[in-house]
């Protein structure tokens, strides 16, 4: 575990030592942000939108009870933007996406690809881990952005046409402004972010290891998802003790 | 880079070993490739052919011994720089995301060495001399075993190199592509003065083409020696490697 981090850390360190070349691989980058969005904007809405869903569903009824239900829309709002849609779109994502680039430079390994490549003087680095740890970096949190505003209004719709909660669109949306403001979805943002690097990281790194056949690349992808979600919730929570900061 | 110095270069290989899991692949093998120079290593299967081809291009570290490209080890910073070296895969190993267009410029438009409609002007003079024209924009999928291979030639061939490794060129060809390929590397080695070092079992080529010619068997060198030379050595290993054929008597047919 520890050799895999110190490898990850030495990944990291290549690829930020990469990034003054990082003007040449846009059009990669631009090609690989198109996948994120054009294979995840849709799944992340719906998503959120039932997460959201749920959220107000759980605690709505509860609140509602006590006559709190002017605390619904700053409960949703914020469960949202700080902690759920940056964790919930980033395990989808590094299912999604990390699983996809994993396997592909798994294969590009498997196939002699990257040797190819080195033998032409074409850093690895460079061409392949660069525009993809790019791309999700930014890709990620503008999905969550979509995820936050999404979520709340499937927080909104539940918490107004559910009889148990039965408040008014204002009312909601109200409560939500009150609570949530530009710090609490610019710490979301910063979560994704850090989020994304791990996956990018997680994916290309294990990519690039990839021995053996089919059967080798099987392993990397599932390697890949496992290890990123795994570190994506540990992280969250120093991450979040970090931020606590941003309230203050 | 190095654009306008199309000579060859040496190669020293000293002492190489290397092990996998506990099991010697290279047991110390030292030889020396002299500029401009086609050096053949043949050997059977398993014989450790593509391990020593792999750490001769530097993607593989030794366990001991060294490998100098004009003096400078392959592993030191800038030596892939100053060198320009190809490689000839046997898979062909190209891009599966690019075209056979692409693949072919990739080195060429990477490094940014020529504009766009250059590059396409030699991409497809290229692919004209290993008999694909106009597959530009075919995807390597869509390409046979043998046609993936001529386009690593290609590959190869646009990259101009000081040094180029073969690993098995005229494996999945058809005899009279397989001769093409041969002259190709014949005409290159004459034309740029290139070194060429080829991992074959194909005895025709070897002996065809080659200067010198290295058996490896078990991870070490049984001969280093000229095509006249090897067909007049009586060593067994050698003898049973060039006579091995498919004339089998009848009773065998017949089982």
């Amino acid at each position: 575990m520890f050799q895999n981090i110190g490898e990850l850390l030495l990944l990291l360190w290549r690829t930020l030592q990469a990034l003054p070349a990082a003007k040449r691989q846009m059009r990669k980058t631009f090609e690989q942000c198109f996948e994120i969005g054009n294979a995840s904007l849709l799944m992340a809405c719906v998503l959120a939108l039932f997460i959201g869903g749920v959220l107000a569903l759980q605690t709505g009824p509860v609140l509602a009870q006590r006559g709190l239900t002017g605390f619904i829309g700053q409960i949703v709002g914020l469960s949202l933007c700080k902690e759920l849609a940056p964790v919930m779109m980033a395990v989808l994502i590094a299912g999604r996406i990390g699983s996809a680039m994993a396997a592909e430079i798994g294969s590009m390994t498997v196939y002699q690809e990257i040797d190819a490549l080195r033998t032409m003087n074409i850093n690895p680095v460079h061409y392949l881990v660069l525009p993809r740890l790019l791309a999700i970096t930014a890709s990620l949190p503008i999905l969550v952005v979509f995820a936050m505003l999404v979520g709340w209004l499937g927080g909104a719709l539940v918490s107004v046409y559910n009889y148990q909660i039965a408040i008014s669109f204002e009312a909601y949306f109200t409560s939500l402004r009150e609570g949530v403001d530009s710090l609490d979805v610019l710490n979301g943002l910063i979560k994704s972010a850090v989020f994304a690097v791990v996956i990018g990281l997680v994916a290309c790194h294990q990519g690039l290891q990839t021995i053996g056949g089919p059967r080798g690349i099987g392993r990397s992808v599932t390697k890949a998802v496992v290890n990123s979600i795994v570190l994506i919730l540990i992280l969250d929570y120093f991450l979040t003790r970090a931020l606590i900061q941003l309230d203050r | 880079m190095n654009h306008g110095h199309h000579r060859g270069v040496s190669i020293q290989v000293r002492n190489l070993q290397k092990s996998y899991h506990g099991q010697a692949i290279l047991k110390g093998l030292t030889f020396e490739v002299q500029r401009g120079e086609i050096f053949a290593i043949m050997g059977p299967s398993g014989s450790g052919k593509t391990v020593l081809l792999k750490h001769l291009i530097g993607l593989e570290t030794p366990d001991a011994g060294e490998i100098l490209v004009e003096g400078e080890s392959v592993q030191a910073p800038g030596v892939m720089d100053r060198y320009r070296m190809a490689m000839v895969f046997q898979s062909g190993a190209l891009l599966s995301s690019l075209s056979v267009g692409e693949n072919v410029g990739l080195y060429l438009s990477e490094h940014r060495l020529k504009p766009p409609a250059e590059i396409a002007r030699i991409v497809s003079a290229a692919l004209e001399l290993v008999g694909l024209n106009g597959a530009e924009d075919k995807m390597p999928a869509e390409l046979s075993g043998g046609m993936r291979k001529r386009v690593s030639i290609a590959r190869a061939l646009v990259i101009e190199p000081q040094l180029l490794f073969y690993d098995e060129p005229t494996s999945e060809l058809d005899p009279l592509m397989a001769v093409t390929v041969g002259e190709e590397i014949l005409r290159l080695n004459r034309r740029l003065q290139v070194t060429s070092i080829i991992v074959t079992h194909d005895r025709d080529l070897a002996l065809g083409i080659a200067h010198r010619i290295a058996l490896i068997h078990q991870g070490e060198i049984v001969s280093v020696s000229s095509p006249d030379e090897i067909r007049a050595n009586p060593h067994p290993l050698l003898r049973r490697f060039l006579t091995a054929d498919f004339r089998f008597d009848t009773e065998t047919t017949h089982l």
